[in-house]
């Protein structure tokens, strides 16, 4: 992969410095003192997201406090032909809210008020910077929820998880952002506020409020949006299973499928990963078995015991070394323990750690993982295995130390290897983080020429002239180009057989 | 998937000389919806010449098939492996195609519970106006790579692109279901059913018949989920309502003709009537609508409403300003035979408020993919 100030030079110092101070000027008078930054030390920690490798200093960063003061900003920026990077919680973890060097960030943080909750129609109309977890909080005293619930919910923003589609451990039942809601109102990059979707079943025209979903901020600036709620169920319990070969617990997980049986959650370890979180949480890991499914049940109290008595025939016919359903709800979070903390098990066991985020279909699973079996010792890596087994979404955490330029270097080959992989199974290589900056590559081999054209063709009919976070999820020809000489000299060939659907 | 066949550089040589020519195509399937959207009588490019199941794994919850497959043939593939789909999209006639039903992305009973076409759709296949032949998303549940363009056909009644081949999720058929029935008030119906839907219980679906006029109508129930769900439910349900269950199969047959609209309140349209169709949110309660005939339907718990009254343009402008009002909106689904065939069938973007914008992204949205505008029939204006 070329870094990135290879790809783009950073333009003159004092243009940029004679451009921000025409942007600061600008946006002084609608916003108020404390809502504007531009000095080096405020905007630093706006110069990455969650994915730290890739950094950018911005012109300046606009923290509106409502609406208007968003319509102005952008309306400001679109007359000065400024491009704008939206950005939420800035947890993302492929850098789609990177800046621009002579752009500004437009954070959505401080629109962070719920404005209603109705029971009686089971909708939250909230703001974009209203965290996820922080729903679910509001409304938990009516015995409702919001369902998509993203690792990082206590912090990611719902404004973040409507431009990355975002899902979940639970999303095999209760399906991903796109299927929780109703309608975002949004701003054009030319100040114009739009809404998508909306309280009724369907809205007139196409369905533009499902292409607004994991858009990465590309289309419009969301700036309110309706979630739709859902009854809490009365019970979930958790079977905890051990396989001693990583193809039978695959094989598992399609057999439960297979038996028409949707659990609430259906997720899965690596031995290594197993390893590094029982040190971590003490949850008491079967640590000789070189798998372990998670698969939880939710429901009323009947529906619960027939189902996991269902789940349990299933994963014993599986061929599982051992099972242990969960007594309480005390055992329950004990149990789910360890894959929530993955990834900060994985942070003690090396300096830093990659996390992918490929989906394949779910037969592959053992293929995948043997083949990344074979990657670690190709790149000299560790890397740990979680994925949301239930819908094949994979997060591989290679394993490196970023102080050594060469080990990143092998980390980041690593991980696209892994992609090139995901699709030559007839997977995809993102299923939730998004392409954002990072994946933008990987873009040029799950598409061709003709789809990456029609994402142009989208992008400019919300934002003909490409201001909103331009250079994000959709790489350009060039780009592609560039990208396709580069793998075939490093010796390999960017899979030009590849099936791409 | 990207195989080629020799109907689809058929289809691409009939797309482009329509580009060159000027000319329209109207895409169509089995013809069973061909009296939905706006009227197109232009060049036909028939979908069913690419017909087939291309890949079905049952433990993969996907189906990918070609435009031109029947829908019964699809439905019944899955019924040998106890699956469905979900949404329970309508048929209206023997020769429904899959590519059809995709286009109209309309939606049966159980739409209120588990969502709508467009939430099922994972990847699409598709012939631009350039004849270039594409694919977007895929064939898994989670995929964020590029913008999702496989779910803006649902409910594009083909004036974005051809749809080739769609892959689409399913879902295991439910282990155990019950339908029940009670008379009650419209209101009270709306009242319960919203109440319900907000607590941890197996409904699946709803369908209320009455009169505008008030006083008690028909309401019949659907429970779907595990067996201990259901049996759980029934009694708590029904003393709730003074409820009864159905036999299965007349709940089964009734189901089907709500879906198909065989029912009574849908046969027998009137000459100078029409059909409208009601979306609303669910905050939304009785309405009167003047004019309207007597009996009307209401499904999706009060969010689908079926309303029969005179086809004029006074008519449907009311309905649309009441549905408009009420956050919702309004179309002509079907008109009697006297009825003006060139009416407007749907409510426009312009004409509804904050969404006046989005008329200038979808134009530009349309010729992206359709720059000399082949597939511009307005059917879906």
């Amino acid at each position: 992969m070329i870094p990135m100030n290879m790809v783009t030079p950073p333009p003159e110092l004092a243009a940029i410095s004679a451009l921000q101070s025409k942007l600061v000027a600008a946006l002084r008078p609608i916003l108020p003192e404390h809502a504007l930054l531009w000095e080096p030390e405020d905007t630093i920690p706006y110069e990455c997201d969650g994915l730290a490798a890739y950094r950018r200093m911005p012109l300046a960063v606009a923290l509106p406090e409502t609406e208007e003061q968003v319509a102005q900003i952008l309306k400001i920026c679109y007359s000065m032909q400024i491009p704008v990077v939206p950005r939420g919680s800035g947890t993302g973890l492929s850098g789609g809210a990177m800046p621009l060097s002579q752009g500004l960030v437009l954070s959505l943080a401080k629109l962070k008020k719920i404005i209603s909750i109705d029971p009686f129609t089971r909708t939250a109309v909230v703001q974009p910077g209203v965290r996820n977890l922080a729903i679910s909080e509001a409304v938990a005293h009516l015995g409702l929820y919001y369902a998509p619930d993203p690792s990082s919910q206590i912090a990611c923003s719902i404004g973040g998880n409507v431009n990355e589609n975002s899902g979940g451990v639970h999303c095999l039942k209760y399906g991903l952002t796109l299927h929780n809601v109703l309608r975002v109102r949004g701003i054009l990059m030319n100040g114009e506020i739009v809404e998508f979707g909306g309280l009724a079943p369907d809205a007139p025209g196409l369905d533009l409020l499902a292409i607004m979903m994991g858009s990465e901020g590309m289309l419009a600036v969301v700036t309110e949006v309706t979630v739709k709620l859902v009854a809490k169920p009365k019970l979930a319990r958790v079977i905890m299973a051990s396989f001693d070969d990583i193809e039978k617990g695959g094989n598992a997980v399609a057999a439960i499928i297979a038996a028409g049986i949707i659990p609430a959650g259906l997720e899965m370890m690596d031995k290594a990963t197993t390893r590094a979180v029982e040190e971590f949480v003490h949850a008491g890991y079967d640590l000789d078995a070189a798998a372990i499914l998670l698969c939880e049940s939710d429901g009323t109290p009947e529906e619960v015991a027939e189902e996991i008595e269902r789940m349990t025939k299933v994963l014993e016919e599986a061929g599982a070394s051992g099972i242990q359903i969960s007594k309480d709800e005390g055992e329950r979070l004990k149990f789910w323990s360890g894959r929530k903390n993955a990834f900060p098990a994985a942070g003690r066991l090396a300096p830093d750690y990659y996390c992918m985020d490929g989906t394949i279909p779910r037969r592959h699973i053992a293929t995948l993982l043997k083949r990344i079996q074979g990657m670690e010792e190709k790149y000299g890596l560790g890397c740990l295995n979680v994925f949301h087994a239930g819908d094949g979404n994979m997060h591989p955490l290679i394993l490196f130390n970023g102080a050594d330029q060469e080990e990143w270097h092998r980390a980041e080959e690593f991980g696209t290897e892994i992609l090139e992989a995901c699709v030559e199974l007839g997977g995809t290589i993102t299923g939730e983080h998004g392409v954002g900056i990072e994946k933008i590559n990987s873009m040029c081999v799950q598409f061709g020429e003709g789809e990456r054209e029609s994402f142009w063709g989208v992008k400019s009919a919300f934002d003909p002239e490409k201001l909103l976070n331009p250079d994000k999820a959709i790489p350009t020809l060039s780009r592609c180009a560039e990208y396709g000489r580069m793998r075939i000299s490093g010796g390999q060939l960017p899979h030009p057989e590849l099936e791409r659907f | 998937m990207s195989h080629s066949h020799p109907q689809i550089n058929a289809f691409q040589e009939q797309i482009l000389n329509a580009a060159k020519n000027k000319t329209l195509l109207s895409i169509k399937g089995g013809g069973t919806k061909s009296w939905y959207g706006n009227p197109n009588s232009h060049t036909k490019l028939d979908t069913r010449t690419y017909s087939g199941i291309l890949e079905y794994q049952p433990e993969e919850l996907v189906i990918t098939a070609c435009a031109g497959t029947p829908l019964k043939e699809i439905e019944a593939a899955l019924k040998e492996k106890n699956q469905v789909l979900a949404f329970e999209p309508p048929h209206f006639g023997e020769k429904a195609t899959f590519g059809g039903a995709i286009a109209a992305g309309l939606a049966g009973p159980g739409r209120i519970t588990v969502g709508n076409f467009r939430d099922f759709v994972l990847g699409a296949r598709i012939i631009d106006g350039k004849g270039q032949d594409l694919s977007f998303g895929g064939k898994v549940m989670k995929n964020v790579a590029g913008y999702d363009v496989s779910r803006l056909l649902p409910g594009s009644l083909g004036t974005l692109a051809l749809l080739l081949e769609a892959s689409v999720k399913v879902l295991p058929k439910p282990a155990a279901t019950a339908t029940l029935r009670c008379q009650i008030s419209q209101e009270k119906a709306l009242k319960i059913l919203n109440e319900w839907a907000g607590q941890p219980l197996p409904l699946s679906a709803s369908c209320w018949i009455g009169s505008t006029t008030g006083g008690d109508g028909e309401l019949t129930f659907r429970l779907a989920g595990a067996a201990a769900a259901v049996k759980a439910a029934i009694p708590l349900m029904s003393s709730l309502v003074m409820a009864t269950e159905v036999n299965p199969e007349t709940a089964e047959h009734f189901w089907n003709d709500l879906r198909e609209q065989y029912l009574s309140a849908f046969a027998n349209l009137g000459a100078d009537q029409t059909l409208y169709r009601l979306a609303l949110p669910a905050a939304c309660g009785p309405l009167t609508i003047t004019g309207a005939s007597d009996e009307i339907v209401l499904e999706w718990h009060g969010q689908q409403r079926w309303i029969t009254a005179p086809g004029n343009e006074a008519t449907f402008k009311a309905i649309k300003a009441i549905a408009n009002s009420h956050g919702g909106h309004a179309t002509r689904f079907r008109q009697g035979a006297n009825v003006d065939p060139s009416n407007q069938r749907f409510t426009l973007l312009s004409e509804q408020t904050h969404s006046f914008a989005l008329e200038a992204v979808q134009e530009r949205l349309r010729s992206a993919f359709d720059p000399a505008g082949v597939f511009a029939t307005k059917r879906l204006p």
